[in-house]
């Protein structure tokens, strides 16, 4: 997994709150066998004009001018800026795969849902929690100034303008922190523990036989 | 000594499955039961594959194809190619790896993996159940942990049979008193979510309790669990009674003979003691519960069927109005439209909220002797297994339906998300008994309004949105 350290980048702001599963990735290009090139198709109905289908040109659609993220202002942004209950619905990881192959490596919002949160971290992308005034604030900066840029640092857990006018803190479990920071891969420091969990096994098996 | 502590449910599914904790409460959670489909797999055995690892008990799986499976004309496979490639990729998957029970597409046992998964006693009490599917909350109704999972997760489970995941807060929400006539579990979901919002239950797991919970099937149990991820929170659970081991008991799964006495004896136990403390606790009086019907594109925008589409002018919170707003304009709604003037233009009777025998029933009652209205251009049910299909059979449940115009199919996930071909065209407004009303969910453009299995049937029959309990 690629480490996640500090970024400093251009916001991208998506003014709804209850950003679903569905809407981030619709389910029509979840048929892939892969992680990757799901990017094209992220907010498929809302970022072109016509109906998406799996195997269409993407590049050859019209694109909505109204969605905010096919502004040029916008272009290039690795943070998205998001209202509350963000990536809610499905349990599906190719809404966090979908953000990050259109280059997204970190979404600020008032809240997320449980899964989704879980599945950013375990793809190297960082989901902030900040208050609802702090993302509020962030939204009118964001659209008051063209090219508005925030540096995130995880190693500081704070969010930061790029002239240090404005710093909010924000929290991070030690656990997911360090092994974002270090790009750990989960598998590997589970299985440390292989002896542990054949102990509890084998425990768990003559005590309640009918489970295996 | 923790056992003189009052332990809520949650607390003792949590304790018993922990192998080892981090200094800051991240545990190692063993996983009993680990259920598996097409679409959200193929990417974590590829990740599996690709370290060089093996899973570590395929005895704990249970997998069947379920999302992309076509519901009609299976003597043809499947057409659309890149559906079957997910599905092609479970079944060698399958064969390379093995598991407990695998039902592939066209098995007699095939269907919904959170239908499959109780029905054949593969989910029992005390387990902690895990799928890369947000509605794996349903197996909580059997005092399971279950909850949804992501790719990289299931690799995880697969690999080490254990997730890395810290404890959730508790709260308990209690349906006290008697359903009214008419009224049913999904009633009782959408009436919660309605009261505390699609984020009011994040980061907790919900305890369901009180009379109207307990007076529920475990039909009934599965579909209030079922919906709790729609409120937010990624577990749901009902403690053990007799309802609970009336129902396992004789499963294909379950234990016998002395294995069953003894597990029975175990699964008492599983509910919280007494004067345990939850950190938040809601109740609901169900009396005050009446049919419910979403006009909006999340599952908190719900009414009731004697009530009217909201009206965005008398919201105050600014981003609660918009949202309302944009809702309406999405739903082709129009503030203080009665509910029952919403004509509708298909009807969905499944998934795996809604398509249990209990269900069809349910819908079947109300279409016996009547006709789908000529307004309404297809009115679908789709079982949610192979198994809940012939037991309709076996009770002429689809005949009532056919002869009444609506169509049997084939089970599977079907039109909740229209990953194979069913599904809503754009503008068209569906009675559904799914789970999400999100944009596009049914179908691109596609308009949803959630309901229980009676009163889509009863839509389905009138041609609008109409009171159950006035056609009875």
């Amino acid at each position: 997994m690629k480490p996640f350290r500090a970024l400093t980048s251009v916001v991208a702001p998506l003014d709804r709150a209850n950003v679903d599963t569905d809407a981030i990735i619709p389910k029509q290009f979840l048929k892939s066998i892969n992680r990757s090139g799901f990017g094209p198709n992220l907010f498929d109905a809302w970022r072109y004009l016509d109906a998406g289908k799996p195997g269409m040109d993407n590049a050859a659609r019209p694109l909505n001018p109204d969605f905010v993220l096919n502004q040029p202002r916008y272009k290039g942004a690795e943070i998205l800026l998001a209202r509350r209950n963000f990536g809610c619905g499905s349990s599906r990881e190719h809404a966090p795969w979908a953000l990050l192959d259109c280059g997204f490596r970190a979404v600020i919002a008032p809240s997320f849902a449980d899964i989704f949160f879980n599945n950013c971290y375990k793809n190297g992308m960082l989901p902030v929690v900040l208050s609802v005034q702090e993302v509020d604030r962030l939204f009118h900066e964001a659209a008051a100034f063209p090219g508005f840029r925030l540096t995130i640092d995880l190693e500081r857990q704070i969010v930061a303008t790029t002239d240090g006018a404005t710093v909010f803190g924000f929290d991070v479990e030690p656990f997911r922190k360090h092994c974002l920071l270090n790009g750990l891969d989960d598998i590997a420091l589970t299985l440390a523990h292989a002896d542990a969990i054949r102990a509890f096994e084998a425990k768990r098996q003559v005590e309640q036989p009918w489970l295996f | 000594m923790p056992n003189m502590i009052a332990r809520t449910l949650y607390d003792k599914l949590w304790d018993s499955h922990v192998v080892r904790s981090e200094s800051d409460g991240t545990a190692l959670l063993y996983i009993d039961r680990h259920l598996v489909h097409e679409v959200t797999s193929p990417q974590a055995f590829e990740g599996l594959k690709l370290a060089g690892r093996k899973p570590w008990r395929v005895g704990s799986i249970v997998a069947t194809a379920d999302h992309n499976t076509p519901t009609q004309h299976w003597e043809r496979g499947i057409d659309d190619p890149t559906s079957r490639v997910q599905v092609d990729a479970l079944d060698a998957n399958m064969r390379e790896h093995g598991a407990k029970a695998y039902f592939p597409f066209g098995d007699p046992r095939q269907g919904i993996v959170h239908v499959i998964g109780p029905e054949n006693g593969a989910t029992l009490p005390g387990m902690t159940v895990v799928c890369g599917d947000s509605h794996t909350s349903t197996h909580g109704a059997f005092a399971c942990l279950a909850f949804g999972i992501g790719t990289s997760e299931v690799e995880h489970v697969l690999a080490t049979q254990c997730l890395l995941t810290k404890q959730s807060k508790a709260m308990l929400v209690r349906v006290n008193g008697k359903l009214p006539f008419g009224c049913t579990a999904k009633d009782i979901a959408l009436a919660i979510i309605g009261r505390i919002g699609t984020a009011g239950g994040t980061g907790c797991a919900i305890e369901y309790d009180g009379a109207a919970i307990r007076a529920l099937s475990m039909e009934g149990r599965m579909t209030v669990c079922n919906m709790t991820i729609e409120a937010g929170a990624r577990a749901g659970m009902v403690g053990v009674d007799d309802t609970t081991i009336d129902y396992l008991k004789g499963r294909p799964f379950a234990p016998t003979g002395e294995a069953w006495q003894r597990a029975v004896a175990h699964w008492r136990t599983l509910g919280s003691d007494p004067g345990a403390k939850f950190d938040r606790t809601v109740d609901i009086e169900a009396a005050t519960i009446a049919p419910q019907v979403t006009w909006g594109t999340t599952p908190e925008m719900v009414t009731t069927i004697d009530g009217r589409v909201p009206d965005p002018d008398k919201e105050k919170d600014p981003i609660l109005r918009e949202g309302m707003e944009r809702a309406l304009v999405y739903m082709g709604l129009t503030p203080n439209t009665a509910m029952s003037d919403i004509r509708i233009d298909k009807v969905f009777i499944g998934s795996c909220t809604n398509s249990r025998i209990e269900d069809l029933r349910a819908a079947a009652a109300v279409v016996r002797g009547r006709r789908k209205a000529d307004n309404v251009k297809v009115a679908m049910v789709v079982p949610g297994s192979g198994l809940v299909k012939a037991q309709a059979e076996k009770e002429g449940l689809d005949r009532v339906f056919t002869a009444a115009g609506f169509e049997w199919r084939q089970p599977g996930c079907s039109m909740c998300l229209a990953m194979n071909d069913d599904r809503l065209e754009p503008g068209e407004r569906c009675a559904s008994t799914s789970n999400r009303n999100f944009e596009g969910r049914q179908g691109t453009g596609g308009r949803t309004h959630l309901v229980s299995p009676a009163m889509a049937a009863a839509a389905g029959v009138a041609g609008h949105f109409v009171d159950v309990r006035r056609l009875a």
